[in-house]
């Protein structure tokens, strides 16, 4: 803060502080008050608006309690993004490691470019590819079937597959960023001396590198699971009719039920469930928030 | 118990640049042998050619008879410190040492047992469960021995593990490692670029120089027998004077430089008529305000004098603008010339070598 004062002087950086407030109050914590009060008013005609009916109360958040239905989805979100968070953590460790320790510091810019440039393209347009990829009259089918992989067309976006391909893509290299910066700064001599000593490979990166690389690992996860849980236009691009996303019934409520009060109720559950999630399983694993933070 | 090391004509090149050249030397078991050589003479890639992070690009490396080509750190009857000690900052200190234990299998009560005999055999009592950060720079240096000691290496290997402590801790630890070597019979190959380390604690000495082994022996050989210029010039002082070999008689040769000829010992490779350098350590020189008849001597004249307790060193400028040092024990009757007065450097014929430069590739 003092750093700000002297660098800018104290008309600039008052300006930068008012700028700051301003675009956390009016883009952040306004919408979310007013849609949190939102969470607890009911849908009401306009000409009840003020009348007897118009009271705070838990009703919305009731109508989730009482609808198996969503509670399965909301589930199955979960469920399916820690799927999806474990998939990404299993293939960006090997990547982050190689790029991170094996391969020449000088060959690394160009490595991260092509990672890069999938991501410059918009979300929407992405999952449209993927599902024109894995359609079953796609360009994958034809491939696996041109080179005799397989005998006959497989239906890939049935369940969640689609999802899980669709939402790994948009989102593993969030995962994967966290992950490297975490490995690179790892002493190589490290690596090195947990091999002299006699450990084989999978001890050294269980011992050595998961150990100094879990805060990165930590971060990483929970980037990915807030990301897929609260992800829309992959699962409404590439579910299967049996797989719905939880974010799917919000803007159900809100878009086609207008039930704009319902709706934040369950963006709300949805929330601070995967918060309490997130919560409960790095407790479990001992992670602090402080080691996510740096 | 321990392991002899043997290289043969071990040669290890980056694209296209040679960090060690042809280097032939048995290290026998249970010797505590040293590297010395400058900054970037190939010393650590020599460590890990025989650790197994590398394999070299020509020759063999053989540990106890077993050639090692091939054969992965992990597998091999060595232990590396590395230069900057690569303990695992988050294991307590207990974990660091019986890493290696764990890697075999060895259950949690004898692991931290051996721990404890470990810690007290490197004289670090109650740092068990001590955290790395919480280690001074000398306590961490006992933790990476004593981690290297717990897998019982054959051939322990160190790679300067002294160059980050303090001075006064660092000839502590050359007696502390010197004693855990003894005490443990262990073969020591040990890196350093301090020629006191090397000749202090070493029952040989390798001296290195870009890539190529220029001379192994006792550290008295290399001290008092100098195989090159380089060696002579490397490990302690020396005045040096060129010129070209005239004749040699009996062993003797007649040097003849632009201050006058000289008479000196011949070193191994250099022929008469050919263009050479003498050596003669400041210690075996002495002035005087005559010439000696039976010794070389030319005219100087004195500049700094400076009395370092035990002994004096003079700086004396010959008639050429060459610089020379001459030493001398310290007495209380020592009477030191004044700075300017005309006196004459003498050193007897035995005391002063010519020697030929270092070895280079082409030659060996
Ligand atoms: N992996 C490598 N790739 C390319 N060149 C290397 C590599 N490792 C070492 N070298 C080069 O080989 C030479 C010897 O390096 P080495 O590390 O063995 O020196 P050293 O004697 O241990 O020096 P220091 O006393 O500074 O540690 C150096 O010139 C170095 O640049
Ligand atoms: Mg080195």
């Amino acid at each position: 803060m003092s750093e700000l004062y002297r660098r800018y002087g104290k008309l600039l950086t008052l300006i930068m502080i008012l700028l700051t407030a301003f675009w956390l109050l009016a883009l952040v914590i306004i919408p979310n008050i007013v849609l949190f009060e939102f969470s607890f008013e009911s849908y009401l005609p306009v000409d009840q608006l003020g009348g007897p009916l118009d009271v705070y109360s838990l009703k919305n958040y009731e109508t989730f309690i009482y609808s198996p239905i969503h509670i399965r989805i909301f589930f199955q979100t979960i469920i399916y993004s820690s799927l999806v968070t474990l998939l990404c953590l299993c293939m960006s460790y090997p990547v982050a490691f190689y790029l991170a320790k094996v391969i020449r510091i000088e060959n690394a810019p160009t490595i991260f470019l092509l990672l890069l440039i999938p991501l410059w393209v918009s979300e929407i347009l992405r999952s449209f590819a993927w599902f024109i990829i894995l359609s079953f009259q796609g360009p994958l089918n034809a491939l696996l079937l041109g080179i005799g992989i397989i005998g006959k067309p497989i239906r890939w976006i049935s369940g969640f597959n689609g999802v899980i391909i669709g939402l790994i893509y948009s989102y593993i290299l969030f995962m994967l960023f966290p992950v490297y910066n975490a490995i690179s700064s790892l002493d190589s001599n490290q690596i090195e001396a947990s091999e002299d000593l006699g450990a084989p490979l999978w001890r050294t990166h269980w011992r050595v590198v998961i150990p100094h690389a879990k805060p990165g690992i930590a971060s990483g996860c929970v980037m990915v699971f807030m990301l897929c849980a609260g992800s829309v236009i992959v699962p409404s691009t590439l579910a299967a009719p049996n797989s719905r996303w939880f974010t799917e019934i919000i803007q159900q409520w809100m878009f086609e039920g207008l039930d704009w009060n319902v709706g934040s109720a369950y963006a709300f559950l949805l929330l601070v469930l995967c918060i309490l999630f997130v919560s409960i399983v790095m407790r479990v694993l001992n992670v602090r928030l402080v080691d996510i933070a740096k | 118990m321990s392991e002899a090391v043997e290289l043969s004509k071990v040669s290890m090149d980056f694209a296209q640049f040679r960090a060690v050249n042809k280097v032939d030397v048995t290290i026998k078991a249970g010797e505590f042998f040293s590297f010395l050589g400058p900054s970037g003479c190939g010393k650590t890639t020599i460590l890990r050619l025989i650790s197994g992070f590398m394999d070299p690009t020509e020759g063999a490396v053989k540990i106890g008879g077993v050639d090692m080509i091939g054969i992965r750190p992990n597998a091999r009857p060595t232990a590396l410190i590395f230069q900057n000690l690569a303990l695992f900052p988050l294991m307590p200190v207990w974990e660091n040492i019986s890493f290696g234990l764990e890697v075999r299998g060895v259950d949690k009560a004898t692991r931290r047992a051996k721990a404890e005999e470990l810690l007290n055999l490197v004289e670090l009592y109650d740092s068990a469960d001590k955290k790395i950060s919480q280690l001074s720079g000398g306590q961490k240096q006992r933790v990476a021995i004593a981690r290297a000691l717990a897998v019982e290496p054959k051939v322990m290997l160190l790679d300067e593990p002294l160059s980050a402590l303090d001075l006064k801790l660092r000839q502590h630890m050359r007696a502390e490692l010197r004693a855990i070597q003894k005490r443990t019979g262990v073969t020591f190959i040990y890196i350093t670029h301090d020629q006191g380390e090397a000749l202090a604690m070493s029952d040989r000495v390798g001296v290195m120089s870009q890539g190529i082994l220029q001379q192994v022996g006792t550290p008295m050989e290399i001290y008092n027998n100098p195989a090159n210029g380089f060696v002579a010039s490397f490990v302690g002082e020396n005045n040096i004077f060129e010129g070209t070999v005239k004749s040699v008689k009996a062993g003797v040769a007649s040097f003849a430089t632009a201050l006058g000829n000289f008479e000196t010992r011949l070193g191994k490779g250099v022929a008469a008529g050919s263009k050479a350098k003498i050596y003669v350590r400041p210690e075996h020189t002495a002035l005087q305000k005559t010439t000696a008849p039976k010794a070389n001597s030319v005219p100087v004249e004195v500049g700094d004098v400076a009395f370092e307790g035990n002994f004096v060193n003079i700086f004396v400028r010959d008639r050429l603008g060459g610089t020379h040092m001459i030493q001398a024990q310290n007495d209380p009757n020592i009477a030191l010339p004044a700075n300017g007065s005309k006196m004459h450097m003498v050193f007897a014929p035995e005391h002063a070598v010519v020697l030929a430069a270092a070895a280079t590739s082409s030659q060996s």
